[in-house]
């Protein structure tokens, strides 16, 4: 914005600070909760803990084998963003600079795949897992593997679709340029695409992270004892006979803080500057 | 030409999907014993973490083992998972060699034939069906078919109540019949202290409790042939029995009807109820700090002078234990089964989770010879009732347990509850059950 | 800017093939040209098909089948029921069809707040977070955090604020704010949809920020100093240049968030549990309570091919609207 007008910059700050108070009371509970023995998180809701204990960080360690699940959840998401981002590229740039047959075919197909309710493919999926396992020796049921195909294909068509709209706010004169100065389209992508796009590319794959980081039903049928994820070891925290919240909270904070420190990192690249910098 | 391309593609994918759905599932019709080294069991969760169930299964998975140098992988399902977990493994066939299921499961996984069916040769094979209680055993599978599992852990529900606050109220006597008890829940009932806690969120919770009420009332919501019955007068007279704790006798905290996180247990241990109808919760109130002689337990109330059926004054809770009929491992799943329903290990285990063994013999133990296990113990063994053992009884388990919530939530709303709107909410339950 | 700008039609056509052998070179040029997408979707295309259609065109044979626990372990053997799951579940007079009708508006509604308040949301704060400031990069990472956390941990969390007795909300609006006469329910009767909507709320519309803000990122600031020569305030910039280049962004954001939060499962799955409120009976734990904890698979795939017709239905007439629009701006 240029020049904006003082009710503008009040009305920010007002606005902001609502979003903000919004946006991290729950994460307020959490912190405040985990800090708690577990009769205060039982009784009635009070800010500050009748007794300031860290026991719940030592306890959730035991409670359930979170570090494993932790890492699990980190090759799982990992693995499956970046292949995701990968692949999703390629065919974002198909779609987007390329005329070709099949193109609306290809993208209706993809994208109404986003529309069965997982629920149901939940099951055919599990058995042509444990068929590719009894045929082929590979083994994707209950494997890490398994998951990660499963996970980069869930956010493959948003990813598709998100990073052909970024693509497509990118003027072509950039990779008409490139096609002048002798790039064939692999090189136009890597060099002159993939920069312009970084943000977009960044939007993307964390959406990817994030898909493949919560996702709860194909986690709980599809993982073991040794490949449970996060998303579902969590769970493990609300047993037959109580619900530790005081250990749900502080295990959510501790896995997810290496996943704020890598928002932060990626922030950088969010920022304008980059593509600013390539469109003049 | 475009369209050719796309019924050529949608042809291809339903070749794959016939293969993938011809050889899904369990082709090969039992256990065989190609690989006699190894079991996987799945276990259920019991203790209070995943890492605690671990913890107590290890030692005696390894004492199998040097028995008979099978090795057991162990995993211990949480409850969210388990069904699931289940139902994969029926649908593909490959499961574990033997695992826990919850015993209201029972009928519905004996339908899938999934499971390994008890008949008498292979009873023989643990040890005899005589060895287990009659009541766990009728909670394993449908009347007059082989029982689909054993049983491995069993509880009951009691009525527990909180002496100090009996006393203060000038009760002397815990309630032996409804009439009572909502009289004394009344007195008991003031301030933000009530009489009674119920766990009015927890489907299943509502279910076992209803189910009770409705045995006593006369009706196991199933007619005998099967045929669901849920607005009987007799069914809807049960559940508006439980529904009004809240609606009309307010004995029970209007808070209750969402409960779903167990804080009906923490409300009776931290006295803000003074009654609590719950199974084996000794170890539970235990660690909320509420020592073992401030609470009694009696059978839940029933009618007075009933018998019978009208007697009931719980559902027969527990954990059967199964084998899955694709095993590769039938004799050491066996094997096993028989380890695990050894008075021996039965001792042990029931008595680390504060449940009671399955088994005769091992009741006697001085580890369940505690008030309170042995006030269960006497309700398993002469007023509890199975939950109806039919393949439709996840449906029931849902539908009801649903209604009741529902139920539940519009008188803790404050909106009337009659028997019209009792009856409604039973019936519209009653014609989601598929015809069958 | 402009002396880079050269005829699409050029580079098309002429640029390419410019040295020998122009024959030769024009013939390969073309197979590239024409293979290259393909192998580009290549990836794609197969791992879409095996994780998803296959799966997907095996759940619409499902539907078609008598798919209850009695077959579940073969299959194959599942009688062929003819469109009889689909008349159970379209026969809205029967409790079945009744339930699964107002499962569908609750949805319908729930959607389309929780997408419009997101986008809303969204498109404001990253809006006001275009300029820097102090403190921005620490508020935009504090914006993220919904996102970050797992979704198990966040919902559970929000559940255990939105307890009547024990929980955060109560306690401010009545017990501090005085605001209600009685502690109100919040997980059960008919609030829970609010409750519902304000967790869908706080987890998605981090997603349309981070969305719209990598947007931003392409406008160039050029424009807006052209606009402010031209005399116009803030907000005809915001109306006449940040949203209008917002669009293409939008129209992907609009449609993902719609979808999503249309086939959501975890969030009501975490909030509730297995039998959700009336008044939050989203469609997708509708269908797996008729399905998973009924295990009536025919009957559950049956409504899941209904509920595909339908956002089949919307997305193409979205698509087909917004496109014609696009087409009328070009």
């Amino acid at each position: 914005m240029i020049n904006p007008p003082a009710s503008f910059r009040w009305l920010r700050r007002v606005v902001l600070l609502v979003l903000a108070v919004f946006t991290l009371t729950p994460v307020a509970v959490m912190l405040s909760s985990s800090l708690k023995p577990l009769r205060d998180v039982q009784g009635p809701w009070r800010w500050i803990p009748s007794e300031l204990t860290f026991r719940p960080y030592i306890d959730i360690w035991k409670t359930v084998p979170l570090a494993k699940y932790f890492t699990n959840s980190l090759i799982v998401a990992g693995s499956a963003t970046a292949l995701s981002v990968l692949i999703a590229l390629l065919a974002g740039y198909a779609v987007s600079r390329y005329r070709f047959r099949g193109k609306k075919i290809f993208t209706i197909t993809v994208l109404s795949t986003q529309m069965f309710p997982g629920i149901l493919f939940l099951l055919p999926l599990f058995l042509i897992f444990v068929n590719i396992g009894n045929s082929t020796g590979i083994a994707l049921y209950g494997s890490r593997g398994g998951l990660i195909l499963t996970y980069l294909t869930f956010s493959l068509p948003f990813s598709i679709w998100m990073l052909a709209g970024y693509l497509d706010s990118i003027p072509r004169d950039l990779d008409e340029a490139a096609a002048v100065d002798g790039c064939g389209p692999i090189r136009t992508l890597v060099q002159i695409i993939v920069p312009a796009a970084l943000p977009g590319i960044i939007a993307v794959a964390v959406y990817a992270f994030m898909t493949a980081w919560g996702e709860v039903l194909f986690a709980s049928v599809m993982t073991n004892d040794q490949t449970r994820t996060l998303a579902v070891g969590l769970q493990g925290y609300a047993t037959q006979t109580d619900v530790y919240w005081n250990q749900v909270m502080a295990a959510s904070l501790v896995v997810s803080l290496p996943v704020v420190a890598g928002f932060l990192l990626l922030q950088r690249y969010l920022v304008a500057g980059l593509t600013a910098g390539a469109v003049k | 030409m475009r369209t050719h391309r796309i019924s050529a593609a949608l042809a291809l994918t339903a070749a794959i999907v016939l293969t993938a759905s011809a050889c899904g599932g369990g082709d090969s019709g039992g256990g065989s014993n190609s690989s006699p080294k190894t079991l996987t069991y799945w276990a259920s969760n019991q203790g209070s973490s995943l890492e605690n169930d671990k913890q107590v299964l290890e030692p005696e998975l390894k004492k199998f083992e040097q028995q008979t140098g099978i090795k057991v992988n162990l995993e211990v399902i949480p409850w969210s998972d388990l069904l699931n977990r289940i139902l994969a493994a029926t649908a593909s066939g490959q499961g574990p060699d033997v695992l826990n299921i919850g015993n209201t499961w029972s009928a519905s996984l004996q339908a899938t034939g999934a499971l390994l069916p008890f008949d008498q040769a292979t009873f023989d094979k643990i040890g005899g069906k005589d060895r287990f209680l009659e009541s766990a055993i009728a909670s394993a599978g449908a009347k007059g078919k082989d029982p689909a599992a054993v049983p491995l852990y069993s509880m009951a529900y009691g009525l527990y109540y909180n002496k100090k606050l009996f006393q203060a109220a000038g009760i002397a006597n815990p309630p032996a019949t409804w009439e009572e008890l909502v009289q004394d829940g009344k007195k008991l009932t003031s301030g933000d202290k009530y009489g009674i806690a119920i766990e009015g969120g927890n489907v299943s919770e509502n279910v076992h409790n209803v189910f009770t009420l409705g045995m006593q009332h006369g009706t196991g919501f199933f007619d005998a042939s099967g045929k669901p019955t849920f607005d009987s007068p007799e069914a809807v007279a049960a559940v508006k029995q439980y529904v009004d704790f809240i609606a009309n006798d307010k004995i029970a905290a209007p808070g209750n009807a969402e409960y779903a996180a167990n804080q009906s247990v923490t409300d009776f241990a931290t006295g803000k109820a003074a009654m609590l109808m719950w199974q084996s919760a000794g170890a539970n109130l235990k660690s909320h700090g509420m020592n073992p002689d401030d609470y009694g337990v009696v059978p839940v109330p029933a009618p007075a002078g009933a018998t019978g059926d009208k007697a009931t004054t719980s559902m027969v809770a527990g954990i059967n234990m199964a084998v899955f009929k694709n095993t590769k491992n039938l004799d050491g799943a066996l094997n096993f089964v028989k380890f695990m329903t050894s008075d021996e290990e039965q001792k042990t285990l029931n008595g680390t989770y504060g449940s009671l063994p399955s088994v005769k013999a091992a009741q006697s133990d001085a580890a369940f010879s505690t008030p309170e296990l042995q006030t269960l113990a006497g309700v398993l063994q002469k007023s509890a009732a199975p939950l109806p053992q039919v393949p439709t009884e996840s449906q029931f388990e849902t539908l009801i347990g649903t209604a009741v919530k529902n139920l539940l939530a519009s008188a803790a709303a404050g909106k009337p509850v009659t028997e019209a709107t009792v009856k409604d909410e039973l019936s519209k339950a009653q014609q989601q059950m598929p015809a069958s | 800017m402009s002396e880079k700008v050269i005829d699409r039609q050029t580079v098309g056509k002429e640029a390419a093939p410019k040295g020998a052998a122009p024959a030769r070179r024009r013939l390969r040029d073309k197979f590239g040209r024409s293979a290259l997408p393909y192998l580009l979707l290549l990836p794609a295309l197969l791992a879409e098909l095996l994780i998803h259609l296959v799966p997907m065109v095996t759940g619409i044979v499902m539907a078609f089948k008598q798919l209850t626990q009695f077959f579940i372990r073969d299959w194959g053997s599942a009688p062929w029921s003819g469109f009889d799951n689909f008349k159970v579940a379209l026969e809205f007079d029967a409790p079945v069809g009744k339930a699964l009708l107002h499962s569908f508006w609750v949805t319908c509604g729930f959607t389309v707040l929780s997408v419009g308040l997101s986008w809303l949301i969204g498109v404001t704060a990253s809006i006001f977070t275009q300029d820097a400031f102090r403190g921005r990069g620490l508020l935009r990472a504090a914006f993220m955090l919904p996102y970050a956390l797992p979704v198990f941990a966040a919902v559970i969390t929000w559940s255990f604020m939105f307890q009547r007795d024990t929980g955060l909300i109560n306690h401010v609006l009545h017990d501090q704010l005085h605001l209600t006469s009685d502690k109100p329910f919040w997980l059960i009767g008919d609030n829970s949809f609010w409750a519902l909507l304000t967790v869908s709320v706080w987890k998605s519309w981090p997603f349309a920020f981070l969305t719209l803000t990598a947007g931003l990122q392409n406008i160039p600031r050029e424009l807006y100093e052209a606009a402010a020569l031209d005399g116009a305030g803030v907000w005809q910039q915001i109306r006449r240049i940040t949203l209008p280049s917002l669009r293409p962004v939008n129209l992907v954001l609009v449609l993902v968030l719609f979808l999503w939060t249309f086939n959501d499962f975890n969030t009501p799955f975490v909030l509730f549990g297995k039998s959700a409120p009336q008044a939050a009976d989203l469609i997708s734990i509708h269908i797996y309570q008729s399905s998973f904890i009924t295990w009536n698979f025919g009957q559950g795939s049956a409504m899941s091919v209904l509920l595909l017709l339908f956002l089949l239905l919307v997305t193409a007439v979205y698509l087909f609207a917004t496109n014609r629009r696009r087409g009328e701006a070009e």
